[in-house]
């Protein structure tokens, strides 16, 4: 299997340190040597790749910015770039990495007892336990924070009730970070695989992250013991921060996808002879494309270095992350449709990545806060005004929002 | 248990090697370099003796300062210690690259050195054998699975149609084939150990030798030429398939002699 040989238009490897290098090197040979050659059997098949958590987990990549725990304690840029390397395989193997360290680790570790991050972060970090991550409902995707899945305390206990839906690893997951509301403020709790009261089931029928697991969590009085609550956690802004540590990587990860429909397209444009003996690539609506292409993808290389200089710095911001999340995952779609044009009829087949990505990435765009959802939050920054309610007097909308919780009480 | 592992650093097997100004070299200008693939087998045994045992894993590599990066590498793998010793590698030959890396084996504690059975790329799989008769060790070659006990080596190698079983003493030197072992890859945590650890620079004069001992010792390359450009297929016209058909036949037969 020839490696990849990157995608580096601008020198932007001058931006990165030795360390943060070879750590893209060692990610990018395991993707070369381990998922490339099965991804597509994997997407086909509707299969994830399971096999391949031991060696994922003894490279350290769960939990890998955590110094704590034995766990490496890399910096974020090479987190990104640990990112970038596994969405260049595919999105799905890079989702799961996403929820595993930033939805499920991250919360334990920074939101979490002393004793449930003692018991849970190094079984996470060795890939024994899988983790899932529970906010999004069937009828609250946007807006979490109307969600309907309610906590009561009885006894020492939580009984939760509710469900959750499209929620990555949910089938295969031992724990799960499930968000439910208590006295209206929003709490995280784990729940563990088995619980009676808890169950799961496929979401059926996808066309997009095939080689991932995406399920609906059931809670029917679901009991667990009173010290699963996340003792930090309360209000909307916890799940969020999880989300930012999720939306970053994704940042990284979409480039990895763009940069390998790139090389496709721009390796198969040189190859492919049509009109006058020339290959494809000689025809200045190809070179377009490319030009294009190269260019979204170094200004979006320049965005996640950025991103993750400020995020060590402890000044990266929730607005800053939007962009880079709603840019490089757009212009990465953008890439995979344009690559897909170049390919012909072969850009449809899997026989190459391109179909693949481009499927992939339509989830990337709406899962994390849709495209549009982020260009309210950098339209909220620049304005300061809110834009996610439809214009609604404050009137209106306090008893729109208590006719529904009257409705949902039922 | 101590080892040392020595490392060859090589142009990335997937290069586009060009041919040097002095048409005796490659051109170096944007050559990747990687660690000889033969020598990870070597490290990833080292490296599990090590985990069994205890010890220590010393990587060595002679060569320019490019070395270094292979000797990283193979610190974050799960070597201990690396030891440097710098010159211009590419003037030497078999024999000259085998006495730096004897000389400065002496200089470092061990029981077993590790090579891989070839440098891929020069291929001569000359400088594990020369390394041990300089310093007088027992050799085991082209090793597929080995085992130690105390003070003892045993080696499997892969022999035509058979499989050879071969004891030694240690100190001793083995040299690894493809199928040793599964190499691992490199732990983010042992990326950011690696770090910490201060390769042992050396120069030649350092390990007692000159120049002269190094530098085209009994081989001289007089020429380096690259393979000739393959010339475009033929066409055989399909008009009459089955005519088409009879002179690939010959074609393979009488001239490709392919058949
Ligand atoms: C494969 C996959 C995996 C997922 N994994 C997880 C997971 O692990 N955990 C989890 O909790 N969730 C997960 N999700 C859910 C994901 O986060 C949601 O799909 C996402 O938040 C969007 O919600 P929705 O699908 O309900 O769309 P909706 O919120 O219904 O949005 C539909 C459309 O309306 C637009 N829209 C909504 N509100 C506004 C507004 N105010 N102004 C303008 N436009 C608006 C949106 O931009 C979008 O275009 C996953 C989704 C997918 C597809
Ligand atoms: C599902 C499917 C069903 C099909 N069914 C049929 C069928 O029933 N019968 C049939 O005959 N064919 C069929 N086709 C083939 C289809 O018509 C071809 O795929 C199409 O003509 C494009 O050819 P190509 O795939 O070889 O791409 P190419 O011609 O190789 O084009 C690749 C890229 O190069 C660009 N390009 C090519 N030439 C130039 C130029 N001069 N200047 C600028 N850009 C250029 C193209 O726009 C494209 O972006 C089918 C294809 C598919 C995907």
């Amino acid at each position: 299997m020839p490696s990849f040989p990157g995608v580096d238009y601008m020198d932007i490897d001058s931006l990165f340190s030795e360390d943060e290098l070879m750590v893209r090197q060692t990610v990018r040979d395991f993707v070369d040597d381990e998922i490339i050659p099965i991804i597509e059997e994997a997407n086909r098949e509707e299969k994830f790749p399971m096999h391949l958590i031991p060696k994922i987990a003894e490279m350290g990549l769960f939990g890998a910015t955590i110094k704590e725990y034995d766990l490496p304690g890399l910096n974020n840029v090479a987190y990104g770039l640990i990112m970038q390397e596994l969405e260049r395989g595919d999105s799905g193997l890079r989702s799961f990495a996403s929820v595993q360290s930033g939805l499920v680790m991250y919360p334990i570790y920074t939101y979490g007892s002393k004793e449930q991050r003692d018991y849970w972060i190094p079984k996470l970090a060795a890939g024994e336990k899988i983790g899932c991550f529970g906010l999004t409902e069937p009828d609250f995707g946007s807006n979490p924070g109307g969600m309907r899945t309610y906590a009561r305390k009885d006894g020492d206990s939580w009984v939760l009730n509710g469900a959750k839906a499209w929620i990555t690893n949910g089938s295969i997951a031992d724990v799960a970070v499930v968000w439910a509301k208590h006295d209206g403020v929003i709490r995280g709790f784990l729940v563990e695989k088995d619980t009676p009261g808890f169950s799961t089931a496929y979401h059926m029928g996808k066309f997009s992250l095939r080689a991932s697991v995406t399920s609906q969590l059931f809670f029917e009085d679901c009991r667990i013991p009173g010290e699963n609550l996340l003792p930090e956690t309360n209000g909307i802004k916890y799940p969020l921060g999880c989300l930012s540590q999720a939306r970053y990587g994704i940042a990284w990860g979409a480039l990895g996808a763009a940069m390998s429909v790139y090389e496709t397209a721009r390796t198969y444009a040189k190859s492919r002879i049509q009109f006058g003996g020339q290959p494809i690539a000689s025809h200045q609506l190809v070179q377009n494309k490319l030009a294009w292409m190269i260019t979204e993808i170094t200004k979006g290389q320049l965005l996640a270095v950025q991103m993750g200089r400020l995020k060590d710095q402890g000044k990266l911001k929730p607005h800053h992350i939007s962009m880079g999340k709603m840019n490089n995952v757009n212009i990465a779609l953008e890439c995979a449709r344009s690559a897909r044009d170049i390919l012909g009829a072969n850009g449809i087949s899997d026989e190459y990545p391109i179909i693949r990505h481009m499927l992939n990435l339509e989830s990337v765009k709406t899962y994390e806060g849709t495209h549009d959802i982020h260009n309210l939050i950098i339209g909220e920054a620049v304005t300061g005004i809110p834009a996610y309610n439809p214009p609604m007097s404050a009137k209106d909308e306090r008893e729109a929002t208590a006719r529904r919780e009257m409705e949902a009480a039922k | 248990m101590n080892s040392v592992v020595c490392i060859a650093q090589v142009p990335d097997t997937e290069t586009r090697i060009k041919i040097g100004g002095d048409g005796r070299r490659i051109d170096e200008a944007g050559v990747k370099y990687i660690v000889s693939p033969y020598d990870e087998y070597a490290l990833e045994e080292a490296i599990r003796l090590k985990e069994k045992e205890g010890g220590d894993v010393t990587v060595l590599g002679f060569g320019p300062d490019r070395v270094q990066q292979a000797l990283r590498e193979s610190l974050a793998r799960g070597a201990t210690k690396a030891v440097h010793v710098k010159g211009e590698s590419g003037d030497a030959d078999s024999l000259g690259i085998a006495k730096v890396l004897a000389a400065a084996l002496r200089t470092i504690p061990h029981d077993l050195v590790f090579f891989g059975k070839q440098g891929v790329g020069t291929d001569n799989s000359l400088v594990g054998p020369m390394v041990a008769e300089l310093l007088g060790y027992p050799q085991i070659n082209v090793v597929t699975h080995m085992e130690t006990a105390a003070g003892k080596v045993t080696a499997h190698r892969e022999i035509e149609g058979a499989e050879e079983v071969i004891e030694a003493t240690t100190p001793a030197v083995i040299t690894a084939q493809k199928g040793l072992n599964e190499p691992r890859y490199a732990s983010l945590k042992g990326i950011m150990a690696a770090k910490k650890v201060t390769i042992d620079t050396k120069s030649i004069a350092d390990l007692g030798l000159a120049d002269s001992d190094v530098v085209n010792q009994r081989v001289t390359v007089v020429s380096l030429e690259l393979p000739p450009e393959k010339s475009g297929g033929r066409k055989i016209d399909g008009g009459d398939p089955a005519a088409a058909a009879k002179e690939i036949v010959r074609y393979m037969k009488e001239e490709a002699k392919a058949l």
